[in-house]
């Protein structure tokens, strides 16, 4: 019976799987539109955001920690001691997510009813800071120094054996908040995961004050009031960024395969490789004929797609589901947020790409180390 | 027992009115009154960084989460444990692992580097939730667009600090990490050698971007992790990156205060 459950969970946290889930509930978890705002209330995911709802969340999140840390190759890899900081992370992560959605929530409901938020209620009282702030940072200062304390005493830091470049340890782990561009070398060469990408996102962040020009939502929680851009956002980082995360850390080992938690780390675990290009699979093995001389009839076809995909895309979006957004936006604010998205998009899409098709490159130009 | 007079004066109240006492707290005495609170904040150079009364809302914990002074705190934890472990550690090849281990287990109270570690760790959580924080009270908005900027700055180089203090250890599991970032750096566009347009540098035949001239070799020093990259990442570490943050640090704290205080609803 255990042994069925753990089986079951080791097949559902592979990527293909628990990726495909987690992207199919999110935008009704987290509806970015009216439309699935309104379903998203009338089946009820919106107790999620109540206190019963953060008792199950965290609840859950711990009931599985306890069932996982009975199996050994589950605790060998959670207590692993650089691992324990992101275990912790995402305790944190469920309970402050809870934590700004219920108030976001809670704060909707007020408004509907013309109140207002709770913050502008509070903020018509003034309070000194001393000693009222002081005595909070005193308080917060004494519990994080006791954890950290503690911590220390009861973790020892990791210290593996004396560095060796002959011996490379597999599998090679970046430090763990590293381990989301880690996982997308899964998908894309070193110079899109490491570094045209770290680019973008930081880019991309900095740039957000200046796409989102809804000026509602400033200064307290809600989430109604910035559906958009809220699930945009927690699709970037709790999607993208933890996930990729947890699943680096915890789920990839030897040759970067996929492990499921329960399961032993085999080093000698193969996986297929029948990874191809799209120039091969058009002309090989669609058209049956031999790959082209020429490098730019060769890989045509990517260049095309990649094109169309920066092109069609957004003119086909505009006209369609982001018409509001469009006029909301104007044309400049537009066309950085639009780009930054398809390029955020195109990480899931290269995924599904490898997944459904065994797609190795689009455009594959190994001469000039310039593959997509 | 209870021979307690209200009139008579305790030992700190007459210690508060020493000549001494009173020349290091510009306020002196008891803070029992408006003006004294007032006065407290603003004689106090720590103290200062705040103002002196704020809408309540903004002290609440379940507005704030103390994420960002927290952050702060735990920098300044992972500076005093820092120097602490600067006075033992060697960056150099013969001595980094050695000095290490000699730590935990020659040196008294030797848990100095696992402070050191978890304070690291938890602080890259810390600014992450912070960030968190500030998106979803939308306080990225106007007048605070910059100091947004300014905080993703920060998260990135908290991030960096972090990953140059991973070589230190000099241990399997430090070498290793770095080397796939480095490789990363070796593949950046133009003037990496594994990365596309590596060839667009050269004038005739010769070549400007190659093994010992790209990015991965600017960032250790040579063309693997070795002694070069130690005193790099080290320097980094204790130096570079610290003084760098602590400007943005002082920029940040100084436009929460001039974008108007914390953000609350108006």
């Amino acid at each position: 019976m255990i042994e069925s459950i753990k089986l079951f969970i080791n097949q559902i946290t592979a990527p293909q799987i628990s990726f495909t889930a987690i992207i199919l509930l999110f935008f009704f978890i987290f509806p970015p539109s009216e439309g699935l705002y309104k379903f998203h209330k009338k089946i009820g995911l919106h107790k999620l955001w109540t206190n019963a709802g953060g008792k199950f969340m965290m609840g859950a999140l711990f009931l599985f920690f306890c069932f996982g840390i009975m199996d050994e190759n589950f605790r060998l890899i959670v207590t692993k001691a650089d691992n324990v900081p992101i275990v912790g992370l995402l305790f944190l992560v469920v309970f402050f997510l809870w934590f700004a959605l219920k108030q976001g929530y809670d704060n909707d409901k007020r408004i509907e009813e013309g109140k207002g938020p709770i913050e502008a209620e509070d903020a018509k009282e003034k309070v000194l800071v001393w000693p009222d702030l002081v005595y909070i940072e005193l308080i917060a200062i004494v519990g994080c120094s006791i954890l950290l304390l503690v911590w220390a005493m009861g973790l020892a830091a990791p210290l593996e054996a004396p560095a060796n470049p002959t011996v490379s340890p597999n599998p090679s782990k970046a430090p763990w908040y590293f381990l989301g561009l880690q996982e997308m070398l899964v998908y894309f060469d070193p110079w899109i995961a490491g570094v045209l990408f770290p680019a973008i996102i930081k880019l991309g962040f900095m740039a957000i004050p200046f796409i989102d020009n809804n000026p509602k939502g400033a200064g307290y929680y809600t989430f109604n009031e910035r559906k958009m851009a809220i699930s945009i956002f927690l699709f970037l980082w709790l999607v993208l960024w933890i996930f990729l995360i947890s699943t680096g850390t915890f789920l990839r080992g030897p040759n970067w395969n996929f492990f499921g938690p329960f399961e032993y780390w085999d080093t000698h675990k193969l996986e297929a490789l029948t990874n191809i290009n799209l120039s091969e699979l058009v002309y090989m093995i669609w058209l049956g004929q031999a790959l082209p001389d020429n490098i730019l009839i060769r890989e045509m076809w990517g260049f095309l797609l990649i094109g169309a995909y920066f092109v069609i895309t957004p003119a086909l979006l505009t006209v369609t589901i982001f018409k509001k957004v469009f006029q909301r936006l104007g044309p400049v604010r537009y066309s950085v947020f639009i780009v930054l998205l398809l390029l955020a998009c195109s990480l899931p899409i290269k995924m599904y790409l490898r997944w459904a098709f065994n797609i190795k490159y689009l455009v594959a130009i190994p001469e000039f180390f310039f593959n997509i | 027992m209870s021979n307690h007079d209200p009139n008579k004066e305790t030992l700190f109240q007459k210690m508060q009115k020493t000549q001494v006492f009173r020349a290091i707290f510009r306020t002196g005495g008891a803070i029992d009154t408006h003006k004294k609170r007032v006065l407290v904040t603003l004689n106090n150079v720590f103290l200062h960084l705040h103002p002196v009364r704020l809408p309540k809302h903004a002290v609440k914990v379940k507005y704030t989460w103390c994420m960002g002074g927290l952050s702060f705190f735990v920098f300044l934890v992972l500076t005093i444990t820092g120097i602490l472990l600067m006075f033992y550690y060697r960056p150099t090849v013969e001595y980094a692992y050695g000095d290490v281990t000699d730590l935990s287990e020659q040196v008294p109270l030797g848990i100095m580097r696992e402070i050191h570690r978890w304070a690291a760790h938890l602080m890259v959580i810390t600014v992450w939730l912070h960030m968190f924080r500030v998106f979803m009270t939308g306080s990225y908005k106007p007048p605070r667009e910059f100091n947004w900027i300014v905080g993703v700055i920060l998260l990135i180089l908290t991030m960096l600090m972090s990953f140059t203090g991973y070589l230190l250890p000099w241990d399997q599991l430090a070498i290793w990490a770095i080397t796939v970032g480095a490789n990363m750096a070796a593949a950046t566009p133009v003037i990496g050698t594994a990365g596309p347009g590596a060839s667009l540098l050269a004038i005739g035949d010769v070549n400007f971007v190659h093994g010992t001239a790209d990015a991965k070799f600017a960032m250790l020093g040579g063309r693997f992790v070795g002694e070069a990259a130690l005193i790099r990442f080290y320097v980094l570490h204790c130096i570079g990156l610290p003084f760098v943050m602590m400007l943005f640090m002082i920029v940040h704290f100084w436009r929460v205060r001039k974008d108007g205080g914390i953000s609350g609803p108006t």
